[in-house]
């Protein structure tokens, strides 16, 4: 079917596997994602806060160089690498991917069913669980790429450089690292598309993202204060994730909250996004 | 010939109602048309084929696939044109066409190529690099058709493929479509509402009615039944016509004010009437060739 030719002919080369379809999407989000000057500047600014924690490890490992500045050793026996170091990271690097996440999650469900591409992308062999594993994979890679990646990075040049001991002691920390953070991102990827999956303008899925926590802490501060109650910080989003990864990180938690209920919180939140999500994301809009 | 897309008492229901009812006919042409009124089911069952739509009873193949249990290699096989406006604006027709062949299976480099060349087939190559947002309805169409065809399907379905083209771009995709059906490499399921589309591309067609089968009608085959029969207006003594006329083999019935439609026999030469009419000194104002038109197939099959 040379261009030349303007003829039509089928197609009979090879197919690609099946398994290995829902990368596509990622793919072509990507190319897209990258076009824009402003994610690409930010996204370099997700690195900063790392950038600085691996100065600071550095010297809190190697207090002969502050030395070596004049800098006297009292000062340089503050510079301890302790998990709270790690903690601050992931509350940092949160606030990064919230707001990227705010950026590129509404752009990637929406655009499709404006326009109505849904029914293109199920008329072939490709399922609904492909194309939100796909959609999915574009945040939690950029999420990961800026969260618990430099996360065990840090852990690595910490270990580096204190040695086996310390490894031992603290292995657990990158448990946390990994763990905490998948967990945030999980909730924040499947938030912004669900979101994106219902609300089609692109704005304001974005704008109504940064509500889901600002209106929530609200509202759930006026609920206890109200009530008389602690329940209401579960619908405070950021201090559920707080107390999880106080949890994690062996750190004194003053939330009000319990663990098991910020993790319940967290999987109620994820099954409302996938059930939204799944009612959503089909080949045709059922018209009641 | 086997049969392309068999249907063995497809029932289709949302909530408490049928959408679909018991249908049951197997379609083996290389063209099928799909008629219907608004709301006849032709959608539903289109979205049934395609797995969309769960069936409530019966079951239905394509190609011998099942459609419940095989669905995944059935859209393998088939290419699907929306009727309603499908695409992602804020892709190039290229990346949108290639993006689209890719997720059929196609490697990316053969995807890129095939997209390219479907899109120079419709007619779109000099736009292909424009975004899709700032296309024209009637390129919107075309790059609909260039995403159905990339893969190189088996059985492409067109819903309502001329949909507001203007009368050039509407020649443009009838010929296509008879281009397509030519290569007899693939099978065109065409609903639409013109009929003048259907009967210029389809072999054969399928009318629904309140979600059941009204008619179906092998259009070839009353194309040819229907070559030989004739209409004539005549002024004169008529029925003493029309008796010689049966004399000699014609079906023959009188409509009034000298009006008579005739079936001829095969062998019959139309120099018979002129020279029967002459004997008798009747005058003949008009004949006319006719035939069953898809139009009146329609009628009738509404009236049903």
């Amino acid at each position: 079917m040379a261009v030349y030719k303007r003829t039509y002919a089928a197609y009979e080369g090879s197919l690609t596997p099946t398994w290995s379809r829902f990368l596509i999407l990622p793919r072509y989000s990507f190319a897209r994602l990258w076009q824009s000057r402003f994610l690409v500047m930010f996204f370099m600014a997700c690195f900063f806060y790392p950038l600085g924690c691996i100065g600071y490890i550095y010297l809190a490992n190697n207090l002969s160089v502050l030395s070596s500045f004049g800098i006297p050793a009292p000062l340089g026996n503050v510079l301890k690498v302790q998990p709270s170091l790690f903690l601050y990271f992931c509350w940092v690097q949160a606030a990064f991917t919230y707001l990227l996440t705010a950026f590129i999650g509404p752009s990637l469900v929406s655009p499709d069913l404006v326009n109505g591409a849904m029914p293109l992308y199920f008329c072939r062999p490709f399922s609904r669980t492909e194309y939100i594993a796909g959609k999915m994979s574009v945040l939690v890679f950029l999420l990961s790429m800026v969260t618990w990646v430099p996360g065990l990075i840090l852990f690595t040049i910490q270990a580096s450089l204190a040695g086996w001991e310390w490894t031992k002691a603290n292995l657990w920390i990158a448990g946390s690292l990994f763990i905490g953070l998948m967990v945030w991102i999980l909730m924040l990827s499947l938030l912004a598309l669900a979101l994106s999956a219902w609300v089609k303008w692109k704005i304001a899925a974005g704008g109504l993202l940064l509500g889901v926590f600002f209106a929530g802490a609200g509202f759930g501060t006026a609920l206890n204060s109200v009530m008389r109650t602690t329940y209401g910080s579960l619908l405070n989003l950021t201090e559920v994730m707080f107390t999880i990864w106080s949890k994690l990180f062996r750190w004194p938690s003053d939330t009000g909250i319990s663990v098991e209920a910020s993790w319940i919180c967290v999987g109620v939140v994820c099954a409302i996004c996938l059930w939204l999500l799944i009612r959503r994301v089909r080949a045709f809009e059922v018209v009641k | 010939m086997d049969p392309v897309i068999e249907l063995a008492g497809l029932s289709v229901r949302f909530g408490n109602r049928d959408i679909l009812h018991n249908l049951r006919v197997a379609l083996s042409g290389r063209t099928i048309g799909l008629l219907g009124p608004n709301g006849a089911g032709k959608s539903t069952l289109i979205q049934t084929l395609l797995g969309f739509v769960p069936l409530s009873a019966g079951s239905a193949n394509i190609f011998g696939h099942d459609i419940r249990q095989q669905t995944s290699e059935l859209r393998a096989l088939i290419g699907y044109m929306p009727e309603n406006d499908s695409f992602i604006a804020n892709l190039t027709a290229v990346s949108f066409v290639r993006m689209m062949g890719e997720l059929a299976g196609l490697p990316h480099d053969a995807a890129l190529e095939r997209a390219h060349e479907v899109l120079f087939y419709v007619g779109l190559g000099e736009a292909r690099y424009r975004l899709l947002g700032t296309y024209s309805l009637g390129m919107k169409q075309l790059a609909k058709l260039a995403q159905a065809i990339v893969h190189g399907p088996r059985l492409l379905i067109l819903d309502e493929p001329t949909n507001g083209l203007d009368p050039p771009a509407r020649i443009r995709m009838i010929r296509l479509i008879k281009e397509m059906k030519q290569t007899g490499s693939m099978h065109i399921v065409l609903c639409s509402h013109l009929l003048r589309d259907v009967e210029e591309t389809c072999e054969e067609v399928l009318i629904l009615k309140q979600g059941r089968i009204v008619h179906y009608s092998n259009l070839e085959e009353e194309r040819r039944a229907n070559k030989r029969f004739v209409e004539l207006e005549t002024v004169g003594d008529e029925k003493d016509f029309a008796g010689a006329l049966t004399a000699l083999g014609c079906e023959c019935v009188g409509t009034g004010l000298g009006r008579l439609k005739m079936v001829l026999p095969a062998e019959f030469e139309l120099r018979e009437i002129y020279r029967l009419a002459a004997d008798r000194d009747l005058q003949l104002r008009r004949l006319n060739y006719r035939r069953d038109t898809l139009e009146d197939i329609f009628l009738k099959a509404m009236e049903a």
